[in-house]
């Protein structure tokens, strides 16, 4: 029963994906809405993302330097893991786990409003696409932004970094320097971004999936909005699974 | 001219609409009325496509709208206007943008046509001075009032209203209601108004069709609603006592 449910609901997701990807009535209207929602998802979460990534790159950085370093282990490895670390899990996986609940339950309660208020059946009575023109730019917006987040993710990781060793006196700088250039390998940067498009897809469309079904009243919409930023949070670790063992 | 022809809808084993038949005429204001939850919103929907029916046809000018194809079906949509019962404006936009929307979605004017169009539409419900405001900004009754300056923005042929007086005061009621009604007439548009409100009934019923439990119980003008001798109608309209007071001064 339940798994006849999951693949029904699979089903209409993939419905509503096909709804959703096709070509806009209007490209005009559409720029307009992309614009809105880069801004919107994009550009608004920088602030959370410099914080965490900069407390979390610091905290790492801590940690090792405290904990693994020792007499006959080489100067670079606090560097060197502080930056794979941020590189390979934190700046993609991390951050859009972080990102699923700021970002998705957004846009669940926005779609799901406009659902239970019947805005979504006005869309559809003027004969516009509604999944299409709600629903496509928020996803391609997202995938647009969050390469750019995971850049200022990683800066800001590394930025963390160094006050730690600036402000704290935990390491010096050279020692530090020396291991982010470590052995650098450009890939694992792709990799991150490769990742963190996928998971963007992932959250806007699921928690899109969420609003747009929603059925009922404002509690439905705060039941949605959760359900949403579960989801989407499961998917992200199980694909960070599969995405980890594929690229690397 | 709407055409409605044994048409059936069940949501999974629950019948809720049982073999409706109707026509609506062009430049006429059509009512359904009938209780809440005797099926006067899933008929409407039906009706303009949002709901599938389980079986019958819905004919515009001939056309039926069940069997139609994608194409036709988006041409049809152009036609439509349709007012929902929570006003349903876009609230990330304002007054003046929402009724842009289907100008600045279907019509190839430019710019300054469109918006000379849409003023023309906010200025024909009055609301010309709330345009720049948004709509949680602006009370129920002009919520409805640019609703209709929406509805009507690509000119439609027919308009659908679902409650339009659901939430209003009296007055703004009749306000809607002679709105709609001037609009129906000025446009000779087919329109369709859902209400249970016996006010719109007598003020602009022209042809008026009362859903009883999902079937036709009955159909006819206002003029012949107060004569009617059907018992589920009458125990509808005079279920208030001011109705049942006008019918006994009558006699
Ligand atoms: N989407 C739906 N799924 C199942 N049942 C529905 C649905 N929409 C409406 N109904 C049922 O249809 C009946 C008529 O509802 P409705 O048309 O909304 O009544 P009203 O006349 O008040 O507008 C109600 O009993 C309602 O439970
Ligand atoms: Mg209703």
């Amino acid at each position: 029963m339940l798994f006849y449910k999951s693949v029904a609901t699979f089903g209409r997701y993939l419905m509503l994906m096909r709804r959703t990807f096709s070509r806009p009535e209007r490209m005009r209207m559409f720029f307009k809405q992309y614009i809105k929602e880069m801004s919107q998802q994009g550009v608004d979460s920088i602030g959370i993302v410099l914080l965490i990534s900069f407390f979390i790159g610091a905290v790492i950085c801590i940690q090792i330097k405290l904990n693994i370093e020792s007499p006959w282990m080489p100067k670079f490895v606090t560097g060197y893991t502080t930056r794979e670390i941020m590189l390979l899990e934190f700046s993609s996986s991390i951050m859009c786990l972080i990102l699923a609940g700021k970002v998705g339950s957004n846009i669940a309660s926005e779609i799901g409003t406009m659902r239970v208020t019947q805005q979504i059946d006005a869309l559809e009575i003027m004969g516009v696409n509604s999944a299409n023109y709600l629903i496509l730019p928020k996803v391609l917006g997202m995938m647009t932004m969050m390469p750019v987040l995971v850049c200022f993710s990683i800066f800001s990781g590394f930025v963390g970094a160094y006050a730690t060793a600036i402000i704290g006196h935990i390491i010096t700088v050279d020692d530090l320097t020396l291991g982010l250039q470590h052995e650098f390998n450009e890939w694992y940067v792709w990799m991150g971004f490769i990742k963190s498009i996928f998971f963007a897809f992932v959250i806007t469309s699921v928690s899109a999936f969420y609003g747009y079904t929603v059925e009922g009243g404002s509690v439905e919409v705060g039941k949605a909005s959760t359900d949403s930023v579960v989801s989407s949070s499961v998917l992200i670790l199980f694909s960070d699974v599969l995405l980890t063992q594929l690229l690397s | 001219m709407i055409e409605v022809k044994s048409l059936y809808k069940s949501f999974e084993d629950k019948e809720v609409l049982n073999d409706i038949n109707c026509v609506f005429d062009n430049g006429k204001t059509n009512l359904i009325i009938g209780q809440s939850g005797s099926g006067k919103t899933v008929l409407m929907k039906c009706i303009v496509g949002l709901f599938r029916p389980t079986s019958g046809e819905v004919l515009y000018d001939g056309r039926d709208l069940v069997t139609m194809n994608k194409q036709e079906w988006k041409m049809l949509r152009r036609e439509m206007g349709m007012l929902f019962q929570s006003a349903a404006l876009f609230d990330s936009m304002t007054v003046l943008e929402n009724v842009m929307f289907p100008l600045d979605m279907f019509s190839r004017d430019n710019y300054a046509d469109r918006v000379k169009r849409a003023q023309f539409c906010l200025d024909r419900v009055n609301l010309l001075e709330a345009q720049q405001k948004y709509p949680d900004e602006i009370s129920g009754g002009m919520q409805k009032r640019a609703a209709i300056a929406r509805a009507i923005a690509l000119n439609p042929k027919y308009l659908f209203c679902d409650e339009p007086n659901s939430g209003l005061d009296p007055k703004t009621s009749l306000v809607i209601d002679d709105l709609i009604h001037d609009i129906t007439v000025e446009f000779n548009m087919t329109t369709i108004i859902n209400t249970h409100d016996m006010n719109s009934v007598m003020g602009i019923g022209e042809n008026i069709l009362y859903i009883y439990e999902g079937h036709k119980e009955w159909q006819g003008s206002k003029d012949q609603i107060m004569s009617s001798t059907n018992e589920r109608l009458n125990s509808f309209i005079f279920a208030s006592d001011l109705f049942r007071k006008v019918k006994e001064a009558n006699k």
